[in-house]
């Protein structure tokens, strides 16, 4: 499975990172020989639970971690070693980390007073920055007279106004409410594209992954799992993890029994075989999981890759109607139906017969 | 509702009345009466009650008119011996021959003979001359300058203006100059050692910062005396230090640390060391550390970074400790006096010597008030700066 070129794959990449490993002891490795290409002006999301080592992989790029082995690129040149100051990168932090001591815009004109950029000029591009970020007019408040949406835009304008190479998020809208945090998601999506700027994005929701990347690095364990665009993270997860990591899946171990024409067929614990699309490194008689989402299964007859149920529940959540499914060796199915398609479900208790159609379950190793 | 309301009130002022009531008995009420000695002079008026009248009214430029010998003479003729003496005391803070000049007066008009009254000039020419009468009128009172302007080496001369008022000295002048040098170097200095031990002990584990901000504390919580008691035998001639760098080969004679003002400073930088480490500490730990990290994301040099975002926001507790520090080092009276020679001596111990020695009490409080009114301005001076640079008390 190769990835959707964002670009022209003949442009190299802004940042390489080559075989990158960070340990913090001898134990616990926390990025393990990571490698990884960003694109110019992409939007990569690296999408990981705590832990999974994306945060570090971000810190190691604003230059605030250092690698244990391996080296970073940055136009062909080795950053490795170079201090967070000399990198121009713009990094927004989960905090905010806006200077207490400081108007907005002053906050906001502090990496062009760094850069001695002319009064007048720096005026301009605050004025600017805060035009972006829709906070024009509050240059002369503190930032702790703001709200925490507030704040995180006064973040995004001071990253954003010298103009650097990449600017990095790390979990930026994980204080704000969900509201506030779609909004905002809206937004900073827009001066992406309104910029070009290359971001690079940590978050640990994957809703955020999904709706605002160009491509989504998936972490686990110090590993990127998949790096895909969401779509087909979504639809075509690589592994396991990726798979149960990102949105409802439903997953049914088994065991291969045949692989052909990039569909593969698995036989269940109560012996049905199913079909589905053939996964990496997956070979007969080998263990396997189906993975199938919920909305993909449905209670229309069909042919062929069925299999019965005993329908346990319905819970109703307005937009779709989530029902749960026993099939035979103790498994349970999860479906997502249009709130119309219940008509004509069966009273609990009752068996029913699914349909699970090939093209959209995938067989994983 | 208004009536519960001011129930309230009342209780809340009741809650804090016994505070108030404390605070006004043992400190407010005798800080006032103290500072009321420094222009308080009522000796004159007590002892020549119808000399202070008429000295009032007169300008201070040459001799007093007739009227004054007279009261003068009326006034000594009746005079009790102990109000003499008090009188006899604070004139001799002008010139100690007052109190011959008075005694001697006194018994001659009481040997002239009933009914006459003798010229005072001619009992003693000194009553001709117009300083004698200047520092008359000076002590007149009721209320005065002449303590608190010879707190400043300063007199009031009603021919000439104010001047010193011993040419070619200035003893308190130089006194408070010394305490100001003395507090300013102490607090320099532990700022200097206070602040990167507390930017070392800002970044520990609590575990660690407690056990070694206990090391700080165990000093703190021995008493003064014991403290500098322990520099003495450091620092004496055959004391540890001394003793160490010769054992070492670096010097060949001990080095003077003692009855110096080397010795005064490394006692007092130490007695007075956790007065600046807590502020200093306080202020390092109420910064996000992640703001130095932004700064540097955002292509400040560290030196840069420092300057702009982590010194601004420490100010407050930069300012509050070294003042802190200052402040009471300012009043120090056992440290210099242990440790420090006749030169080190600080203004604490003027005013004790004058409260208790000399029994010189206006000149005692006088000191007080100027220690009092620089301390203050300088608070007032460091709130300016703090509400200025936008971090101090809003």
């Amino acid at each position: 499975m190769t990835d959707r070129p964002i670009v022209d794959p003949a442009v190299p990449p802004i940042v390489s990172f080559r075989a990158v490993t960070k340990r913090y002891d001898a134990k616990s490795t926390v990025v393990d020989d990571l490698s990884l290409d960003i694109v110019k002006g992409e939007f990569l999301t690296l999408l990981g639970p705590s832990g999974s080592g994306k945060t570090t992989t971000l810190m190691m790029l604003a230059g605030f971690e250092w690698p244990n082995s391996g080296r970073i690129f940055m136009d062909g040149q080795d950053i490795t070693d170079l201090p967070p100051h000399k990198r121009d990168m713009g990094v927004v932090f989960q905090s905010y980390a806006l200077f207490p001591h400081m108007s907005v815009a002053d906050n906001v004109a502090f990496p062009l007073a760094v850069r001695n950029i002319a009064a007048a000029e720096a005026r301009r591009r605050v004025g600017e920055a805060l035009e972006l970020v829709h906070l024009a007019g509050f240059g002369d408040r503190k930032p702790g007279q703001l709200s925490g949406g507030q704040q995180q835009r006064v973040a995004l304008a001071r990253s954003l106004v010298y103009r650097p190479r990449i600017v990095l998020m790390d979990e930026p809208l994980g204080a704000l409410d969900k509201a506030l945090r779609e909004q905002m998601q809206i937004e900073i999506k827009q001066i992406h594209r309104q910029l070009g700027v290359t971001f690079v994005y940590v978050t640990h929701d994957q809703d955020e992954a999904l709706t605002m990347s160009d491509r989504v690095a998936v972490f686990h364990e110090g590993r990127i799992q998949q790096i895909s665009p969401p779509v087909e993270i979504y639809n075509r997860p690589r592994t396991r993890f990726v798979a149960s990591f990102l949105g409802e899946t439903n997953m049914l171990p088994g065991t291969v029994v045949s692989v052909g024409d990039g569909f593969a067929g698995i036989r269940l614990a109560n012996d049905v075989v199913l079909r589905g699309r053939a996964g990496e490194g997956i070979a007969a008689d080998k263990e396997a999981v189906l993975v199938v989402r919920p909305e993909a299964i449905s209670e229309i007859q069909a042919e062929a890759n069925t299999i019965e149920g005993t329908l346990l529940d319905q819970l109703f959540h307005g937009d779709h109607v989530r029902v749960r499914i026993a099939i035979s060796g103790g498994q349970t199915v999860q479906l997502k139906l249009r709130p119309q398609a219940c008509a004509s479900l069966p009273p609990a208790g009752q068996t029913l017969r699914l349909s699970i159609p090939a093209e959209e379950a995938l067989i994983l190793a | 509702m208004l009536k519960g309301q001011r129930g309230g009130m009342l209780r809340s002022y009741a809650l804090i009345a016994p505070m108030f009531v404390f605070l006004l008995a043992t400190f407010l009420l005798p800080v006032g009466m103290i500072l009321w000695r420094s222009v308080s002079d009522p000796e004159l008026r007590t002892a020549l009650p119808e000399t202070a009248v008429e000295l009032s009214s007169w300008s201070g430029r040459g001799l007093p008119p007739a009227n004054a010998y007279a009261a003068l003479a009326r006034d000594l003729a009746q005079v009790d011996g102990a109000s003499l003496a008090s009188l006899s005391r604070r004139l001799s803070y002008e010139n100690p021959g007052f109190r011959a000049l008075l005694q001697s007066t006194k018994r001659k008009l009481e040997a002239a003979p009933a009914g006459t009254t003798p010229d005072l000039v001619v009992l003693d020419p000194q009553w001709g001359a117009n300083q004698t009468w200047q520092a008359m009128k000076r002590a007149a009172g009721p209320v005065g300058v002449f303590h608190i302007l010879s707190a400043l080496d300063l007199r009031q001369n009603y021919e000439t203006g104010i001047g010193p008022s011993r040419p070619g000295a200035a003893l308190y002048r130089s006194i408070i100059l010394r305490t100001f040098t003395i507090a300013s170097t102490t607090a320099i200095l532990a700022l200097l050692l206070a602040f990167p031990l507390c930017a070392f002990l800002a970044r520990q584990s609590d575990r660690v910062r407690n056990l070694l901000l206990l090391m700080v504390l165990l000093p703190f919580w021995t008493s003064i005396l014991v403290r500098t008691t322990a520099w003495l035998a450091l620092l004496q001639d055959r004391g540890v230090i001394n003793t160490l760098l010769m054992d070492m080969g670096l010097i060949d004679q001990p080095m003077k640390l003692l009855y110096n003002r080397i010795g005064v400073i490394t006692a007092l930088v130490h007695v007075m060391l956790p007065f600046m480490i807590f502020p200093l500490l306080a202020a390092m730990r109420s910064i996000d550390p992640r703001l130095f990290r932004a700064a540097l994301s955002l292509g400040a040099t560290p030196f840069y970074a420092f300057r702009r975002v982590y010194l601004p926001q420490i100010m407050p507790g930069v300012m509050a400790g070294t003042l802190m520090v200052f402040v009471v080092t300012l009043g120090f009276y056992v440290t210099p006096m242990l440790v420090g020679g006749p030169g080190d001596q600080m203004i604490s111990y003027y005013i004790a010597l004058y409260t208790t020695g000399t029994l010189n009490w206006g000149l005692a409080s006088s000191l007080g008030l100027i220690l009092l009114v620089i301390t203050l301005s300088l608070y007032a001076i460091q709130n300016a700066l703090l509400r200025r640079s936008g971090v101090g008390l809003r």
